[in-house]
């Protein structure tokens, strides 16, 4: 089978500084990944590496098998990628809906229809004329992940889509990733909240100073809690 | 009839010249606040791209034998597609800089525009003639109305009021008012922003070069006349709000109002009414009328 994401030794800079230091990683399709670790350790410049955003790259980054380091950003996201960037990247001059519409089909027929997405997050459907960001942090991280499932990705990459929301919204935003891999999405996060991410992976890696340095399997999880406590100095 | 000691016939042409005048500033400052919102360029060259418009204009009329309604759909394009060459091999490379080095560059390119102009057509200006169609005045009866300049009114309006709508209300306009916030985030969703740059440089100064072509039955076609019109645009540009696309209309026809107002009751102080205003908004709003305060 072909992963739906195969990083092999990728090394990325900002300028001059190195930011990356050969990571290698696979995902299988329909595979739920968390990317742990400190802050500043490298998980969101690692998505963002993907997504050709970084400076100059190198080693490679296949996207169901199609070798993705040589294109240009828009190209990337055309392989049939999802972004949801760090801070949800709502756009403040769209309204919800031009902001729900915005990324262009990415495979057609693929994604979900605006009625499906409106079922799916009707608060979008009954605010979808108000500014962007006007809306609570919950419903513009609604939106931010919405706006990816409407293109036809497959391929998921979610920057802290939890961060700094009540609990409330972050048990719903857990509900709709079990959704979303019930479904057969491939999802890449990256979490800063541990106890959000722990139930939902299928696999777990603990980036430090731009390297993976573990890797740990969802059934692994409780016997290697104390390495990933001291990793993560939680 | 006299308003404020004025005849009214006087002050309704003066109004009208103003609305000329300020037809001509909110097309050029649209063209550079649509550039600056998506390029981060102060494009200094726009003045010289207007007078590069009204040559053609002139050119193509005199020299090849074509009617100026060819040259209003001619000239722009020209304008437009020589904007893209600049954009693909020379400004494209400066947008990781500071925006003074776009602001040079295309300085140096108005230099280098008039310079040719200069050089072929000496600075003394030409006159191109109003087209057949749109030659002489109607009577209002409380005025006489030339033609001609109800038409560049009437133009410069539906184009300012269409390129708005389609930035306003449209998924491209969409894209460009996302771009302007966010360029990098808009590509990673896959729209290839660097075409939508190049054309958006390239309408931009087509709208300047359609300006030129609009304004050179009026006025005399010289290599300087951009550079004459550029600072006043530039002030509209301010007091409007940098980059705001709304500001950069509304406040180009009023201040074309309020300089054929001043022309009327206080002429002396005509040409430098637009920077009074300017040191007043920015004093009172230093984001611009319509701009947002970051």
């Amino acid at each position: 089978m072909t992963a739906a994401l195969d990083i092999t030794n990728l090394q990325a800079w900002y300028g001059e500084s190195h930011v990356l230091h050969g990571v290698s990683l696979a995902v299988q399709p329909g595979e739920v990944v968390a990317l742990l670790g400190r802050n500043g350790a490298g998980r969101t410049t690692l998505l963002r590496a993907i997504m050709g955003l970084t400076g100059r790259r190198s080693g490679s980054i296949k996207i169901d098998g199609r070798e993705s380091i040589g294109l240009p950003t828009h190209k990337i996201a055309h392989l049939g990628i999802g972004y949801c960037p760090e801070e949800r990247g709502i756009f403040s001059s769209l309204s919800t809906e031009e902001n729900l519409m915005l990324p262009p089909t990415l495979a057609a027929g693929q994604g979900m229809s605006l009625d499906e997405i409106y079922t799916m997050f009707p608060n979008l459907l009954e605010r979808r004329n108000s500014q962007g960001t006007r809306l609570s942090g919950g419903e513009q991280q609604m939106l931010a992940v919405a706006r990816i499932l409407r293109t036809g990705a497959r391929l998921l990459l979610l920057d802290e889509i939890s961060e700094g929301l009540a609990p409330v919204i972050v048990q719903a935003l857990a509900r709709m990733i079990t959704t979303l891999k019930g479904k057969g999405y491939t999802i890449v996060m990256v979490e800063q909240n541990f106890r959000f991410a722990a139930p939902l992976a299928d696999r777990f890696y603990v980036v430090e100073h731009g390297q993976i340095v573990e890797t740990i399997l969802s059934r692994d999880l409780n016997a290697r809690m104390p390495v990933l406590n001291e990793l993560l100095g939680v | 009839m006299t308003i404020f000691g004025v005849p009214l016939q006087a002050l309704m042409s003066q109004l009208l010249l103003g609305l000329v005048n300020g037809s001509f500033y909110a097309m050029l400052s649209l063209g550079l606040a649509v550039i600056f919102g998506l390029l981060g360029v102060i494009n200094f060259s726009h003045g010289a791209l207007y007078m590069a418009g009204a040559f053609l204009a002139y050119i193509g009329v005199t020299s090849f034998g074509l009617n100026y309604w060819m040259m209003l759909v001619l000239a722009p394009l020209a304008v437009g597609v020589f904007g893209i060459l600049i954009e693909r091999t020379m400004l494209r490379r400066l947008y990781k800089l500071d925006h003074l080095y776009g602001l040079l560059l295309t300085f140096g390119i108005t230099l280098l525009l008039e310079g040719v102009f200069r050089s072929f057509y000496g600075v003394s200006g030409q006159t191109l003639d109003v087209p057949e169609k749109l030659s002489g005045a109607s009577d209002l009866g409380f005025m006489i109305l030339p033609n001609y300049r109800a038409w560049v009114v009437a133009a410069s309006v539906t184009v300012c009021l269409g390129t708005w709508l389609v930035i306003e209300k449209t998924r491209l306009g969409a894209m460009l008012r996302a771009g302007t916030e966010n360029a990098k985030l808009v590509e990673a969703f896959g729209v290839n922003v660097p075409l939508m740059v190049t054309l958006t440089y390239g309408f931009g100064v087509a709208l300047a070069g359609l300006a030129g072509v609009l304004a050179a039955p009026v006025i005399n076609v010289t290599p300087l006349m951009g550079s004459n019109l550029i600072i006043v645009v530039f002030a509209v540009v301010v007091i409007g709000g940098m980059g705001s696309i709304l500001g950069a209309i509304v406040t180009g026809l009023g201040l074309g109002v309020i300089e054929g107002l001043t022309r009327v009751y206080y002429p002396e102080g005509s040409e430098v009414v637009v920077f009074v205003v300017m040191v007043i908004v920015l004093l009172l709003r230093p984001a611009g009328l319509f701009g947002k305060e970051k």
